[in-house]
């Protein structure tokens, strides 16, 4: 009788024990368990048979948990990449192109993301981002809506009694601007703003000392930490004490972090009280009930759950009501927060973009570059499919599917992305500094934030199939059977979509550099638009505090004892701005459909004329010898056309009850946008230096400006001890002016040329595998009497065509686009022949020059060394 | 040189496999070791052992015949690969350059302490 061995344990061996070993171990158990029943019976032999088995389950005999075939397609990718990385060393020259290009196309489109996203991400750094809004209006003048963010002082009531449910919190607010802080003899000049108590809740000011209710007390200030250290030296300034604009004296309640780069509110370096403003400014107590008095600004904190839509519809009316001079049609409206930064154009009353346009802009151009690196690695690859070719035959031959031959290339496309995206990341480090300065930006990559590394990660599969797919698909459309006989060529039908790949990319090339070209001409442009006034060495110094009431004309006369002025005139706008608007004139002649009549309104002294030497082009300046000029007013050329009048010299122009009579007209001056037709002016004598925001000097143009410069800053020295001398430059002010068209300029030219490097990038890979693949007829040719030129141009005539090609597409397509942005500007350029001439002849140049650097080399080989081989 | 890896166990198992030559499969290696070494070998620690040794590179394994007594399931014979002669040979080298590297007083106090407490 056969005798078995018990059967659980051998069940349970069988369960758990790796298949391949399976036989062989239980043949042992068995040939052990034989043994044992002969030398000590069945019992004991059962028992050490299980011992055995429970002995035996441990790693390595155990089958493993996913079944002991692998299923996985591990082995598969690994052998994908493997191959890929040996394709790469192989070919070390079309590897470092296609890297290469492909990390500058990728770095060029991780700066520009990067960009986009601190743009998009502007102002949320403060918790409320989403319920904040700034309360503005609209009101239409002369027929067309005027937009604005100044708004009247009793809306404020208003809003709190009426509408008081639908906001957390409402803050007035003056506007940001430059404030003399002084401790003792030591005083800064910072730039901060005078709100409500709520507003620090509001914009979720980040404390470091004190609290944010610290404007309770009207005789207090917040202080960022910048301005605490450089007042004291540290940021525990709490309970110190110090005077504001040398006249109030104000206690310090708070010490917050500076307020981010990317925040509106990045310049309010101090916060005092609204209050406080309120109470001691003439103006602002007289604007307390004025309806028509727009001069300050209303920041609102919506309810939760209130809809910033709703609400904004609901309060359209709340100046309407209690304002009697409807002809205005004011409708009030919330700005929100979201739109600050990316939409801040009105047109007619109407929303109509703003800064957005040109983060999208740049969004498109980040895009295409990233599509020409893209199209290198297409052009390239697919360009040297024949090297490929037989093992594709092969791996068809012996059974790929083609999608598997798909999924190869892919995988070999992802390899080399992979490596271009750590180039790129290294660019992007090493240039951000750079990057940073250049957009006035303060960008850090996120390494900690998953976001970045999610977003990265999608980036480059997406990259990977933009580049991979077509080389993919095109190489695994072989015919097997062509291809291991030999017979495939890759010339012909497979070389055209190539073509029309290298005609996509210099059109997008030669498209950014007329771009590029265009803008740098229209800044030119506009900065040489004559500007009607005389600026070298006119500085100007903004009147912060009293000390200097009652003291103008001592000053003036001062100052040009010292010899280093040669003339000083006052004025109540600086020179490069114009602060105040108003309306209500009328005069002999006036269009009866004209409401408003809103002019921009310039109080002088006798002397500004002569310090910015403007041009009087009929009547006179004004002048101490007439009294009767202190009711005088100088219009310009603007205001004429405006008013639509012949002769002006010695009309009168009423105001109320106010007659004024006009003694001359001055050439227009750009005080404004440069880009923006010259507004019509009024300009008004103040002979008493009443309204004084600004001392505008002209510097002795035979002294040096430095010397010049010291000895004014004594003479203010003497008349305000207390207070810093700090100037502006006239000519600096306008400059800034171009800053933003400026900071496109400079971008646009880095990535027009960087689009061109790229593109010339792949036009090198091309053309060196074009000499290769023609190695041989070029030998034949050269042997049967071609001269080095001949072979020259017949290599890179086909290149010539192309890019000729390109400009005939890019030419129109910048005319158009370049033709909308100039349109957004009312003073441009107009786009010359010579501009595109140049881009179009550039770029051929260029073309020539890089496909020449191979073509040549492969004309200049010894034939015999080409025919040799075979 | 390379690092060979080869734990105490295990070269036991693989001298042993060495001695049987070609009749080394694995009832018969549990059998060896424990009469020529008087210790017992759980039929779980020899197989791992042998796993892990043909892993290594050491041992290389065919099927053989199947026979009555194991119910029909065939015998899996050892035998050693040249890497696994190159292990051994290391393995017995570095042992001798230590052995070697002993001072002799310590080997001989040693002796003379066995000598002495054989005496006793």
């Amino acid at each position: 009788m056969k005798v078995h061995p018990p059967k659980l344990p051998l069940r349970f061996f069988r369960w758990y024990c790796n298949p391949r070993l399976q036989d062989y171990i239980e043949g042992d158990l068995m040939e052990v368990y034989e043994r044992r029943l002969k030398t000590s019976g069945k019992r004991l032999a059962d028992f050490r048979f299980a011992v055995d088995v429970l002995l035996l389950c441990r790693p390595g005999i155990v089958k493993p948990t996913e079944g002991y075939k692998t299923l996985n397609t591990y082995g598969m990718y690994k052998s994908y990449f493997k191959i890929g990385w040996r394709n790469l060393l192989r070919n070390k020259g079309y590897s470092a192109i296609n890297i290469g290009g492909l990390a500058l196309g990728m770095s060029i489109a991780m700066l520009i993301g990067l960009w986009v996203w601190d743009e998009f991400n502007y102002n949320t750094c403060h918790k409320n981002y989403d319920r904040l809004a700034q309360v503005m209006q609209n009101q239409t003048v002369d027929g067309k809506v005027m937009t604005g963010y100044a708004i009247p002082r009793p809306l404020e009531n208003a809003m709190r009694t009426t509408y008081g449910n639908d906001f957390e919190y409402l803050a007035m607010a003056t506007w940001p601007a430059d404030h003399i802080l002084s401790v003792g003899e030591h005083s800064i000049s910072q730039s901060g703003n005078f709100v409500q108590v709520d507003f620090p809740e509001m914009i979720s000011l980040e404390m470091i000392s004190g609290a944010r209710t610290g404007l309770k007390d009207p005789a207090s200030i917040m202080l960022s930490a910048s301005t605490a250290i450089a007042l004291f030296g540290t940021t525990d300034a709490l309970n110190k004490s110090l005077r504001i604009g040398n006249q109030h004296d104000v206690k310090v309640t708070g010490v917050y972090q500076d307020i981010p780069l990317n925040s509106t509110f990045t310049n309010l370096k101090f916060l005092s009280s609204w209050e406080l403003i309120a109470a001691s400014e003439d103006w602002i107590r007289y604007a307390e009930n004025k309806w028509d008095f727009n001069s300050f600004q209303l920041i609102a904190q919506l309810a939760p759950e209130a809809d910033m839509n709703w609400i904004s519809e609901k309060i359209n009316q709340v100046r309407a009501i209690h304002s009697k001079d409807d002809y205005f049609k004011p409708e009030i409206f919330l700005h929100p927060m979201r739109d600050w930064h990316l939409r801040s154009h009105w047109e007619n009353g109407v929303k109509t973009g703003g800064q957005i346009e040109m983060v999208l802009m740049f969004g498109i151009i980040g895009i295409f570059v990233l599509l020409l690196a893209c199209i290198n690695f297409m052009n390239l690859t697919t360009a040297r499919a024949e090297k490929r070719a037989k093992e594709v035959g092969i791996r068809m031959a012996v059974g790929s599917a083609r999608s598997q031959l798909v999924n190869q290339f892919l995988s070999e496309t992802f390899l080399t992305v992979l490596f271009a995206f750590v180039f790129a990341l290294g660019i992007v480090v090493a240039v951000m500094p750079w990057f940073n300065q250049l957009a006035s930006k303060q960008i850090a990559i996120e390494w900690t934030n998953p976001l970045f590394w999610v977003i990265s990660s999608a980036f480059v599969i997406i990259t990977s199939f933009a580049a991979g797919f077509y080389p993919a698909f095109m190489l695994s459309s072989f015919k097997p059977v062509n291809v291991l006989k030999g017979v495939f060529k890759t010339d012909g039908q497979t070389s055209f979509p190539r073509k029309v790949l290298v005609v996509v990319q210099f059109t997008v090339s030669i498209t950014l550099v007329i771009g590029t070209l265009v803008i740098y001409n229209q800044i030119q442009y506009s900065k040489n638009r004559p500007i009607g006034y005389d600026r070298d060495g006119l500085i100007s110094f903004f009147v912060k505090s009293p000390d200097f009431i009652g003291k103008y004309e001592a000053l003036r006369q001062t100052l040009k004892n010292t010899g280093a002025v040669v003339e000083v005139g006052t004025s109540t706008t600086p020179l490069t701005q114009i602060w105040n608007n108003s309306g209500g004139f009328n005069w002999p002649g006036k269009d009866p459909t004209l409401q408003s009549a809103d002019f921009g309104i310039i109080e002088v002294n006798h002397e500004f004329g002569k310090t910015l030497n403007w041009q009087i082009l009929e009547g006179r300046d004004f002048s101490h010898d007439f009294p009767s000029d202190s009711l005088a007013i100088i219009l310009n050329e603007a205001a004429v056309r405006f008013m639509n009048i012949e002769n002006p010299v010695g009309m009168e122009i009423t105001n109320g009850k106010t007659k004024y009579h006009v003694i001359g007209i001055v050439k227009d001056m750009i005080m404004e946008s440069p880009y923006l037709p010259v507004r019509h002016n009024l300009y008004f004598l103040d002979g008493h230096y009443r309204y004084v925001n600004w001392i505008n000097m002209k510097l002795n143009p035979d002294k040096s400006a430095a010397e010049s410069l010291a000895t004014i800053e004594s003479v203010f020295k003497e008349f305000a001890p207390a207070l810093p001398f700090d100037y502006k430059f006239a000519d600096a002010e306008y400059a800034r002016k171009f800053s933003n068209e400026e900071l496109i300029g400079r971008l646009a030219y880095v990535f027009a040329g960087l689009a061109t490097v790229i593109s010339c990038l792949g036009l090198i890979g091309l053309a060196s595998f074009v000499a290769e693949q023609h190695t041989k007829e070029i030998a034949v040719r050269k042997i049967l009497g071609a001269s080095l030129l001949q072979i020259w141009s017949m290599l890179s005539r086909s290149f010539v065509v192309l890019i000729l090609l390109s400009s005939i597409a890019a030419v129109p397509l910048a005319y158009y686009l370049m033709s909308q942005w100039l349109a957004n500007y009312q003073y441009h350029t107009e786009i010359s022949w010579l501009t595109v001439c140049l881009s179009v002849v550039g770029s051929l140049l260029i073309t020539i020059a890089t496909v020449s650097y191979q073509t040549i080399k492969a004309a200049m080989v010894n034939p015999v060394r080409s025919l040799r081989s075979e | 040189m390379k690092n060979y890896q080869l734990g105490e166990f295990e070269e036991i198992v693989l001298l042993t496999v060495g001695i049987l030559n070609n009749e080394a499969y694995s009832v018969a290696i549990k059998d060896e070791i424990e009469s020529r070494l008087k210790r017992t070998v759980s039929m779980g620690a020899l197989h791992t052992a042998l796993i892990r040794l043909e892993d290594k590179g050491y041992l290389k394994s065919f099927s053989g015949e199947s026979t009555e007594d194991r119910a029909g399931r065939p015998r899996r014979y050892f035998e050693i690969t040249a890497l696994g002669k190159k292990a051994m040979l290391y393995a017995k080298e570095t042992r001798e350059q230590l052995w070697k590297a002993i001072p002799k007083a310590v080997l001989e106090v040693s002796l003379q302490k066995l000598a002495v407490s054989s005496h006793q």
